[in-house]
């Protein structure tokens, strides 16, 4: 199966003699640069093009063509040879084409031998460039990985050839192009070029991605750790963004642009790192880049500069043009394209995680400015109204009428200017959101995200998990992740009671809406308590899911109390797949045993943590975090059990026990007061659509929705099939 | 170029090249009480404050001081109080960060004022300074000597306010008696 990358993305080689093939939309010279560790090259004899098409382990193709097959052998080159990059240059004279962005997409597939796909990149962005980098073999701890490069150059092939490190990029730029004038002169025609035909399609590559043969790229990356430790070597043209921001461009064309805009946005930085590259006279390209524009048709970016020898320095120093131009702010008609992991971090998880946050601050404060601005000028209408009805001279004539229209004139031009404000921010947002969104790892992306149909149980935890989606009443279609860190500082509580939804009264557009939207099995009726409850249950489940989805094996643990047995629907899938042992204990007793279980539990782990002795432990002490879900409660429990499962909120979180209590508050009502600090030290949240959370920075109530799947969707089950596996594999 | 400010007299926040300003911030800037000798942690510590009053149509809407230190809008950020001043070497002690791009429609005045926190009268501070700065090119456009102003804890310092579709300072230089920003409010209301 071929997992097709993103710019940035990289990929483990299972095999170490392959073949890269080459497509592109008209004739191409391709040539092979081995860089050692640093990426530099010892000088032109280790660049394998037209003119001296064998180097030990690689040959190219001596003529330019539209189809290229290049045969490496990894095992056979040198030792010092740690990074094999592949270039592709339009050659001048030969073909129509003077910019890559004038046809299709070139694409890059490597293969095995036999012609099994390995890993394939379309190098989508490019504009101006008439060169251009387009992917790497890389060695990495003794092993040869591939990365989706795509940094293109404007300045043709003698600038991609100096930023490579080549003293002679001149010498050599001509000398392949003599050789590529002679193949040319024996080759057939090359056909010719396909860009109309696939300019209506930019997002399925030539190499025929469809949507069944996309390898999720968390798969991809997963192996690797960290995505920043695959561009640690790397030019500097993939750090960051690239890597995730990637992730987005499995979901089709669209954000394949916010990628490479990303990665842009870096290559602009790093391009400047000299090469010289604006003394060539660049291409004549036509602005904009040609015909085929592969950006995102919604994505503000500032055309390519244009050719004509007015402007050769701009289109020089920003080697992959268009690319480069939308992830700066040079676009002079708004604020810059947003990238997905624009924010501050170590590693794109945090960053992503920031940005995040930072999106939910700019709502939360957009959207105070407009209430601000619309309370303001409601308050001065009904004043200036007042006082047009108490001035005495008002009575007589036209001048109260005259008056009121006045006021009302002021307000609505309040009124609308806060709106034009908003609206300017909320698209804004929104455009981020379209872009972050894709780019999400699973712990933070939505069950219908497709990050979670290539979900592999991850390594190690991760910094943050989504409990659902915020969003405001001014806005209903952007919708703010609600990222909580981990380990849960806090219990949580699904609240199934009834009236928390009935206070609101009457039928709310709002909630209309949220229930239209929400996949899971909501009828449309009002719901009932019966619904409630289990919606609550269904919750629950959906969020233990993802808290066992997001932790290496072994690492967390469910249990579930549920005395009067009740909960065995919607706990089935857990059961079945042995996320659950055995379903729950009926009865008290069930209720006892587990309570006894992690009270003791957190008892020995506070000891020795206290005494620092943790390996003094009892070997069958369950080291893995605990998540209790409570169900029905106060049924089946006595005065022990809730003191025990008092002293469990209080004292679990910090020694990894946590708890998810599935209750209607008014059901324990018997209990008086004495249960209040408990309500309070729990997270509330609601299998409903509900407005009961508040932001930390302005206090609006942000509508809360649950991460249940959407209605049909296999992608739990798969998901705990998969985390049953591993439970497998690592038994054996 | 900087303008020293004297009372009364505004400065239109347009750019020579006739764009607005997007991005302003006000500077606070005292120098410490001199150190004394033995006893040196018992000097008299003197805290100025700097305080952003943002008024719609003559109402107190927001306030950005000390305690509040970004408006509901985020679009006035300061950066934290200084209890001790000197920390910039004649540079800002305090800012208060105003994104005019993102200003609320209906705020129409921002008022900059000055506290004496811990009650030192500003002919006890040395080198007090506030001043309006360009934050999109580090520009000074204006600067205000408090030194030298007398038996006074605070200053109604300057205010910003739109001015057709951009936005103007004028210079208030009120000097008053209170210790935070809400002492001050009855001096402001004048000069709105």
């Amino acid at each position: 199966m071929t997992a097709e990358l993103v710019r940035g993305q990289n990929h483990p080689l299972d095999r170490t003699r392959v073949e890269i093939r080459v497509a592109a939309g008209g004739p191409v010279v391709a040539g092979v640069a081995l860089g050692d560790e640093q990426g530099r090259l010892s000088g032109v004899e280790a660049v394998a093009h037209p003119g001296a098409p064998r180097r030990t382990g690689i040959e190219v193709p001596r003529q330019a063509a539209a189809e290229h097959r290049i045969a490496v052998d990894l095992d056979a080159l040198p030792d010092a040879v740690h990074r094999v990059s592949v270039l592709l240059a339009l050659p001048t004279g030969i073909g129509p084409l003077t910019t890559f962005g004038a046809a299709a997409a070139p694409s890059v597939t490597v293969t095995g031998l036999d012609g099994t796909g390995i890993v394939g990149y379309t190098v989508t962005g490019l504009g101006a460039e008439s060169a251009v980098v387009a992917v790497e073999l890389y060695r990495r701890q003794g092993a040869w990985k591939v990365r989706a490069v795509g940094q293109g150059y404007a300045g043709g092939l003698t600038a991609m050839l100096r930023d490579q490190g080549l003293s002679q990029a001149a010498e050599l730029a001509a000398e392949i192009e003599e050789a590529v004038g002679l193949g040319h002169a024996r080759a057939v025609p090359a056909p010719a070029p396909v860009a109309a035909s696939r300019s209506d399609r930019p997002g399925a590559g030539p190499s025929g991605a469809s949507a069944a043969d996309r390898t999720d790229p968390a798969n991809a990356t997963a192996p690797d750790g960290p995505t920043t430790t695959g561009a640690g070597i790397g030019t500097g043209a993939t750090t960051g963004t690239g890597p995730r921001a990637g992730a987005g461009a499995t979901t089709g064309p669209a954000t394949a642009a916010g990628a490479t805009s990303g990665a842009g946005a870096k290559t602009g930085a790093t391009s400047g790192t000299g090469s010289g590259a604006k003394s060539v006279a660049p291409s004549p390209a036509p602005a904009g880049g040609g015909p085929v524009d592969y950006r995102h048709p919604k994505r503000r970016s500032a055309p390519t500069p244009a050719g004509p020898p007015a402007a050769p320095v701009l289109s020089a120093a920003a080697p992959t043009g268009a690319t480069a131009s939308a992830g700066t702010p040079a676009s002079p008609d708004g604020p810059p394209a947003p990238v997905a992991g624009d924010a501050a971090g170590w590693s794109m998880e945090e960053r992503l995680y920031n940005q995040v946050w930072g999106m939910f601050e700019d709502l939360a404060r957009s959207v105070a400015a407009y209430r601000s601005a619309s309370d303001f000028a409601e308050s001065r209408l009904e004043q200036e109204l007042d006082k047009a009805l108490a001035d005495p001279r008002n009575r007589l004539g036209t001048a109260v009428d005259a008056a009121r229209a006045a006021a009302r004139d002021k307000h609505a031009t309040l009124v609308t200017q806060a709106r034009a404000a908003l609206d300017r921010d909320l698209a804004q947002l929104a455009a981020e959101s379209e872009v972050v969104e894709p780019a999400l790892p699973p712990a933070f992306a939505r069950w219908d995200n497709p990050v979670w149909q290539g979900y592999h149980v991850p390594l190690e935890r991760p910094m943050a998990l989504r409990l659902g989606d915020l969003h405001l009443p001014e806005v209903l279609d952007l919708r703010i992740p609600m990222l909580v860190r981990l380990p849960l500082e806090r219990g949580l509580w699904i609240d199934s009671g009834p009236d928390a939804y009935a206070r609101g009264g009457g039928p709310d557009p709002e909630r209309a809406y949220g229930r239209r939207e929400l996949g899971s099995a909501l009828t449309d009726g009002p719901p009932d308590e019966a619904e409630l409850r289990r919606l609550a249950m269904e919750t629950a489940v959906a969020i233990a899911v993802r808290l066992l989805a997001v932790h290496p094996v072994g690492d967390f643990a469910v249990q579930v109390i549920d005395p009067g047995g009740t909960a065995a629907p919607a706990l089935a899938p857990l059961v079945e797949s042995g996320a659950l042992p055995a379903a729950p204990l009926p009865g008290a007793k069930g209720v006892a045993s587990v309570l006894e279980g992690l009270t003791r539990r957190v008892d020995l782990v506070q000891m020795a943590v206290r005494n620092r002795a943790g390996d003094a432990l009892p070997p069958d002490l369950d080291t893995a975090e605990q998540l209790l879900i409570v169900h029905d409660f106060p049924h089946g429990f006595d005065d022990r059990a809730l003191t025990q499962l008092r002293y469990l909120a209080d004292e679990g979180p910090a020694v990894g026990v946590h708890l998810m209590m599935v209750a209607d508050r008014d059901r324990s009502r018997e209990y008086g007061p004495v249960l209040d600090p408990l309500w309070r030290s729990l997270l509330r949240i609601t299998p409903v659509p509900d407005a009961h959370l508040a932001d930390p920075w302005v206090g609006h109530a942000w509508t809360y929705e649950p991460p249940l799947a959407p209605k049909g969707s296999q992608v739990v089950r798969q998901v705990l099939g998969r985390l049953a596996e591993a439970r497998r594999a690592g038994q054996h | 170029m900087s303008v020293n400010l004297s009372k009364g007299q505004g400065i239109s926040l347009q750019k020579s090249d006739g764009g607005t300003l997007t991005a302003v911030r006000m500077g606070l800037g005292w120098r410490s009480a001199p150190r004394r000798g033995l006893f040196g942690r018992r000097t008299n510590e003197i805290d100025l404050d700097a305080s952003a009053v943002l008024f719609a149509d003559k109402k107190p809407i927001d306030v950005v001081f000390f305690q509040h230190l970004i408006s509901d809008d985020g679009a006035v950020r300061h950066t934290g109080d200084n209890l001790v001043g000197g920390a910039g070497q004649g540079g800002d002690d305090e800012a208060i960060l105003v994104d005019l791009a993102r200003m609320p429609v209906h705020i129409d005045q921002i008022v900059f004022t000055v506290n004496s926190f811990t009650g030192q009268t500003f002919a006890e501070v040395q080198d007090a300074f506030c001043r309006l700065v360009d934050e999109t090119t580090g520009e000074e456009l204006a600067r205000y000597t408090l030194t030298g102003g007398g038996n006074y804890t605070a200053q109604v310092m300057s205010k910003v306010h739109r001015v057709g579709n951009g936005w103007q300072m004028t210079a208030i230089g009120e000097p008053s008696v209170g210790r935070t920003f809400q002492d001050l409010v009855p001096a402001i209301v004048p000069h709105l």
